[in-house]
């Protein structure tokens, strides 16, 4: 039908968007406020070693982890591209797609990675 | 007699005369009824016969009057005086279109895009239906799946209002995907594969960054803005099922 | 004919506010893509041992860190209602005649925002 990729960048625009728009404050809101204030319920033992550790083994949390960081990531290389490439970097816009797809992809891959050692 | 004015200062391009356009300031008569095709045809009647700019109707319909009026694409026809006195107006042409002269704009690309999306309903091979058979008939909930997008008059405001139409000249355009949409979702019309053709491309819909100013300026309320979302959606379900069950020649 | 055509200048989104605007929301990718890399990196960290962990932990305490989380915050925050607010414009659900009230579509979005919050908070403070 259609010779261009241009949808498969935009469904993971779009899925990274809803993931980010859905989880992304709650998580700044308790690992960058409420962990180092030990606000909103947060106490000292919470983000301890031992029990982020026995979280970040459970599967489930695993693939939360997983599609939390790797499809934001899509969602920001897309956004930033298009943000960057048509008002003012336009004679960069392959290198960009390139920098930034190519980095939300390393990413993606590397979250796995490192996920799977647990 | 009031003798209440308004400062109008106007963009001028006169190609015969000067390489880059230039600003001219006129006083016009304040009434608290007119809107700035009046002040702009005071002018042309009364103080500057070579003022040059589009307008018809004068009422919002047929889409000959855009123009920026402080920044803002608006028709002169719809744009009160009374909105903006005791203050300078400024008007310029509409923004990202080459100038003809003063207010008129360059239009034949928009055109062009207007015409390449297929503006028509497309039967299917031997599925036009005889005269004979009478009228195709449509249900208000069928009618009202396209109608917002009919009412589209090609004023080009969206297209003014567009950053990306000024950034990327080879942009389809709002109006041009308003446009399509229109048939798409006319319930009469089988042609939305070869229109997917031409606002699939990288050119159509995947330029647009859902600035979304397009949808406020407009006059009719015509939402092109949501006409691109939805045809972004649509079209990337599409192309995940032409992957996953690739179609049989039949319509979609 | 001779066209003049107007050059674009770089500051075209300082014109008006809903440029200006739409620039803010675009820039809040930049911080949730940041975010991401960080909690890979403080991921990375738990997977290297306690000491390594412990010590993302004491970086992540520091003010200047708190700070940029309460910024990427606001920003991402911004993400959220903005996109939540255009759902209803992809999204066109037909019900009976016309179609179901935009508020509909982008109010279960907020419906799920705080239900999904809650499940995380408790997933990571109460579990």
């Amino acid at each position: 039908m259609t010779k261009t990729f241009e949808p498969l960048w935009w469904s993971l625009f779009s899925a990274g968007g809803v993931v980010a728009a859905l989880f992304l404050p709650i998580m700044i809101l308790l690992s960058g406020i409420g962990m180092p204030l030990e606000w909103f319920g947060v106490a000292g033992d919470v983000f301890a070693y031992e029990r982020v550790r026995g979280l970040v083994t459970h599967p489930i949390v695993q693939i939360f982890l997983f599609v939390l960081i790797s499809l934001p990531l899509f969602h920001a290389a897309h956004r930033i591209h298009a943000a960057l490439s048509d008002p003012w970097l336009k004679h960069m816009e392959s290198f960009l797609s390139i920098l930034l797809y190519g980095g939300a992809f390393a990413g993606t891959i590397l979250t796995a990675v490192i996920l799977l050692q647990f | 007699m009031n003798d209440k004015t308004m400062q109008f200062e106007v963009l001028r391009y006169r190609p015969e005369q000067e390489d880059v356009p230039s600003s001219q300031t006129y006083t016009v008569p304040f009434r608290e009824d007119w809107v700035i095709l009046d002040a702009l045809n005071f002018i042309k009647d009364e103080q500057d016969g070579t003022l040059s700019y589009r307008w018809s109707c004068r009422m919002g319909v047929c889409g000959s009057c855009g123009v920026m009026v402080n920044g803002v694409p608006k028709l002169t026809c719809g744009t009160f005086l009374k909105d903006y006195y005791p203050n300078k107006i400024r008007i310029e042409p509409l923004d990202g279109f080459p100038v003809e002269r003063d207010l008129i704009t360059h239009m034949d690309d928009f055109m062009k895009k207007l015409h390449s999306v297929k503006p028509w309903l497309i039967r299917n091979e031997g599925e036009e239906k005889p005269i004979e058979e009478g009228e195709y008939l449509q249900t208000p909930t069928e009618l009202y799946a396209y109608k917002q997008y009919s009412m589209c008059i090609n004023c080009m405001l969206c297209y003014a209002a567009c950053p990306i139409t000024a950034l990327e000249p080879s942009f389809i355009g709002p109006a041009a995907i308003a446009l399509a949409q229109r048939y798409n979702m006319d319930s009469r019309d089988q042609g939305r594969d070869e229109r997917q053709k031409i606002i699939m491309e990288h050119d159509g819909i995947w330029e647009c960054t859902f600035v979304g100013e397009c949808s406020v300026v407009c006059p009719k309320d015509v939402d092109p803005a949501g006409a691109i979302q939805r045809a972004k959606l649509n079209g990337t379900i599409d192309w995940f099922k032409q992957w996953i069950l690739p179609r049989k020649g039949g319509i979609r | 004919m001779k066209l003049y055509y107007r050059p674009v200048q770089n500051a075209w989104w300082l014109k008006r506010q809903p440029y200006v605007l739409f620039i803010v929301r675009e820039l809040t990718s930049l911080f949730v893509g940041l975010y991401c890399l960080l909690l890979l990196v403080t991921i990375y960290s738990l997977g290297q041992g306690e000491k390594s962990y412990d010590g993302m932990l004491i970086f992540l305490k520091s003010g200047p860190i708190i700070f940029l989380h309460v910024v990427a915050l606001i920003f991402t925050v911004y993400h959220s209602i903005t996109w939540f607010n255009l759902t209803p414009k992809a999204i066109v659900i037909p019900f009976g005649e016309k179609r179901l009230p935009d508020i509909f579509i982008a109010g279960s979005n907020y419906v799920a925002w705080v239900i999904l919050s809650g499940i995380v908070y408790w997933l990571i403070v109460r579990f």
